[in-house]
């Protein structure tokens, strides 16, 4: 099963190797991993997307848990949460397409920011379904080019009754 | 005052309480040995620097301090990997040193430069490179802080040169806490009452202690434990001398080359009380054969030992010694129950798979057995020695029939299972314990990895013994070759060997050779009476083997007997 964890680490040079080392070390494998400073600049956020059963991911946690260099993780799949990913694509815009392809971009709420005689450049942020499904529909048109942040994560706030 | 990066190490070492460093100097810690020549620590030079971790390693399990160890860059600190990999294996707390290049030098391929830090990452419990001198004080105090507290474990420090020779004022860190790190030390209340119904409804329990009862200094907790609640207990390697191999309520180790007494116990107890032990392959065997019918109670202080390889009732992450006592005290409550009378049965059961088949042997006229060596060596040290193992059959042997009474008294790479780490190991103890009988049983292949430890041993003037058990093979995969290949020995063959007694003699230490049977108490007893450094050879039989075996992967229960 797919998991998704956020893991607080000290803002350190060799902090994001050891948790990699981590995964790696076990045959566990890395999905997708974002890295980037929290407000407090000394400390790193990290969304590491894994699959595992039980056991595996409750190893995953504990082992991440038992770095020095980490403060907190929390396995934000476990309650309701929101995921996000950005992707940029380049995509074929030639005749006819150039319009379907900007049909597409505007039903998922992309942006293009790049345009030249042949192609569209999309930006485009959801979760990763949606992402999955506008990969889908654009790939026939001739995509060239996609480079995915992987996804980042928060758990939802807490509603009042 | 401004002092320099090296002058501060010493301080901070001395500070922590350090009185002794293994060590090999190189050129990148040239200003580290120079201020160290100056200081009251002593220094003990070796001739490998995989010898000086293991030495200190065996120095730490002794003492029940941290270990100290001072090398150069490059290949001075990867000497070091196999070592540290084995004091990580133990959660032995050590502390390593490296020099490395001059910072502007760092990642530009120089002379003796490797990445330490990134070598180490997997075996160790944390590492720093050290990159301003005015971290060092810091990370010092860091260093030693992580290695002792918690889980211990090896903590390495890269320290490049400059770093060294810069001058920064000196402020040792009186206190230190650090936000990423909190061990638990106290068992949780709830699960402790959990825990003590699970034993007071059990009727069979068995206890399963590992080298977390050593670290822990919980020995009397546990013997408090099991002699209160009668119930019968066993260990693996690393817990031997955690519960007195003399006590009726002893079963043997268990697993692989456990008793048939302990590995029966586990196999059809209705409680297991699992006790700084982390389940290792080598002592469950087939998973699903362990304990099937029982349930679990797993007290350890790292979380993530608990729950890895088998599933738990009742997990309790606390320092053994806390979990213990508290269990003790959950348990004297219980004023009804005649623990005697209610496990009469279930230790009848036990001491009737004992009597079935004892840890034994089979004698030969005209031949050493290794077991009557180990057992003699017991005897005529009255079981006071420290023993220090090298790894493979003469491991097994002296696990087996040496009958360990105290904490800290066997030093053997248990999880790592280094050949070779017998040797600098019995020097580390021997400087631990001036004043204690320190033996290391080797065989002939593992003696000869760390061999040249001979001269450190002669120049610290260390009456260690060595008692090389001699079968001119390495021995425990002969075995497997022998029951599993078809006899068909690849390499196992060590019959081109120095001449041990002749070698002893070139060290300037005795060299002594029994290779009857009547000849091995006459060599014990002049080994012991040696002031001196001592080989003790002992010509054993080619294919003698190590027994109880469980196959590999079968279930501790499919053991192959004498």
């Amino acid at each position: 099963m797919k998991h998704t964890f956020s893991v607080l680490v000290e803002n350190k040079p060799g902090v994001l190797s050891r948790v990699a080392g981590l995964f790696s070390g076990r045959g566990f494998n890395i999905e997708s991993l974002c890295v980037a400073e929290t407000l407090d600049s000394e400390l790193s956020l990290i969304t590491l997307v894994t699959r595992g059963d039980e056991q595996i991911i409750e190893q995953i946690n504990k082992q991440l848990n038992k770095l020095i260099n980490v403060l907190k993780v929390v396995d934000v799949s476990e309650g309701d949460f929101v995921e996000r990913e950005m992707v940029l694509v380049k995509v074929k815009a030639e005749g006819n397409t150039r319009a379907e392809v900007l049909r597409m971009a505007d039903i998922f709420r992309g942006k293009i920011v790049d345009v030249s005689p042949r192609e569209y450049t999309i930006e485009l942020t959801g979760d990763e379904n949606k992402i999955k499904a506008v990969l889908e529909l654009l790939r026939p048109l001739g995509i060239k080019e996609v480079a995915r942040t992987g996804t980042i994560a928060m758990p939802r706030s807490k509603k009042m009754p | 005052m401004k002092l320099t990066g090296a002058q501060i190490l010493i301080e901070c070492l001395k500070k922590e309480g350090v009185d002794l460093i293994f060590g090999f100097p190189g050129g990148a810690v040239i200003d580290i040995y120079d201020e160290l020549m100056k200081s009251s620590i002593r220094h003990v030079l070796v001739r490998h620097e995989q010898a000086a971790v293991h030495a200190a390693d065996a120095y730490a399990r002794v003492t029940g301090k941290v270990g100290v160890v001072l090398v150069t860059s490059g290949p001075g600190a990867t000497n070091t990997v196999t070592g540290i990999a084995s004091a990580y294996g133990d959660s032995i707390p050590v502390v390593v040193m490296t020099g490395q290049v001059p910072t502007k030098l760092i990642g530009n391929d120089a002379f003796q430069e490797v990445d330490i830090v990134g070598i180490t990452r997997p075996c160790t419990k944390h590492n720093y490179l050290v990159k301003s001198v005015k971290d060092v004080a810091q990370t010092v105090r860091e260093a030693f802080h992580l290695a002792r507290s918690g889980r211990p474990g090896p903590v390495l420090m890269d320290l490049p040169k400059d770093v060294m020779v810069d001058r920064t004022e000196f402020k040792y860190p009186e206190t230190i806490s650090m936000r990423t790190y909190n061990p638990t030390y106290g068992a949780h209340v709830g699960q402790i009452e959990k825990a003590g119904k699970l034993i007071v409804q059990s009727s069979r329990p068995v206890l399963y202690v590992g080298g977390g009862i050593i670290a822990s200094n919980a020995a009397a907790e546990l013997t408090g434990l099991a002699t209160l609640a009668q119930i019968p207990t066993t260990a693996t390697l690393m817990g031997l001398g955690g519960f007195p191999g003399t006590h009726p309520l002893w079963m043997g180790m268990l697993g692989m080359h456990g008793t048939y007494c302990s590995n029966m116990a586990v196999a059809n107890c209705d409680l297991l009380i699992a006790v700084g032990a982390r389940f290792d392959d080598r002592v469950t065997g087939k998973l699903d054969a362990f304990a099937s019918h029982a349930k679990i109670i797993h007290i350890d202080i790292d979380p993530t030992s608990i729950s890895k390889n088998v599933r738990v009732d009742v997990p309790i992450v606390a320092d053994c010694k806390n979990a213990l006592g508290k269990l003790v005290t959950f348990l004297k409550r219980e004023k009804d129950i005649n623990w005697k009378e209610k496990h009469e049965e279930w230790l009848a059961q036990v001491r009737d798979w004992d009597k079935k088949h004892p840890l034994s042997y089979k004698e030969e006229k005209g031949v050493i057995k290794p077991q009557y060596v180990v057992e003699k060596l017991y005897e005529l040290t009255k079981g006071k020695a420290i023993i220090t193992t090298e790894v493979g059959q003469n491991q097994m042997w002296a696990a087996q029939f040496y009958k360990f009474a105290e904490p800290r008294s066997l030093m053997t790479s248990g999880g790592l299972g280094v050949m070779g780490y017998g040797f600098p190991a019995a020097i580390g103890a021997q400087l631990a314990a001036p004043d204690r009988i320190v033996i290391d049983i080797a065989g002939d292949g593992s003696i000869q990895m760390n061999i040249q430890e001979m001269a450190t041993a002669m120049e610290q003037r260390l009456p260690v013994k060595i008692a090389i058990l001699n079968n001119q093979y390495l021995g425990m995969v002969r075995q497997w070759q022998e029951l599993f290949y078809g006899k068909r020995y690849a390499a196992t063959s060590m019959a081109t060997a120095p001449d041990f007694v002749k070698l002893a003699e070139a060290y300037g230490a005795v060299g002594l050779r029994a290779t009857k049977p009547e000849e091995v108490v006459p060599v014990i007893k002049k080994a012991l009476k040696t002031p001196n450094l001592v080989i003790m050879e002992f010509v054993i039989p080619h294919e003698e083997k190590v027994y109880p075996m469980v196959p590999a992967g079968k279930a501790t229960t499919e053991m192959l007997l004498v």
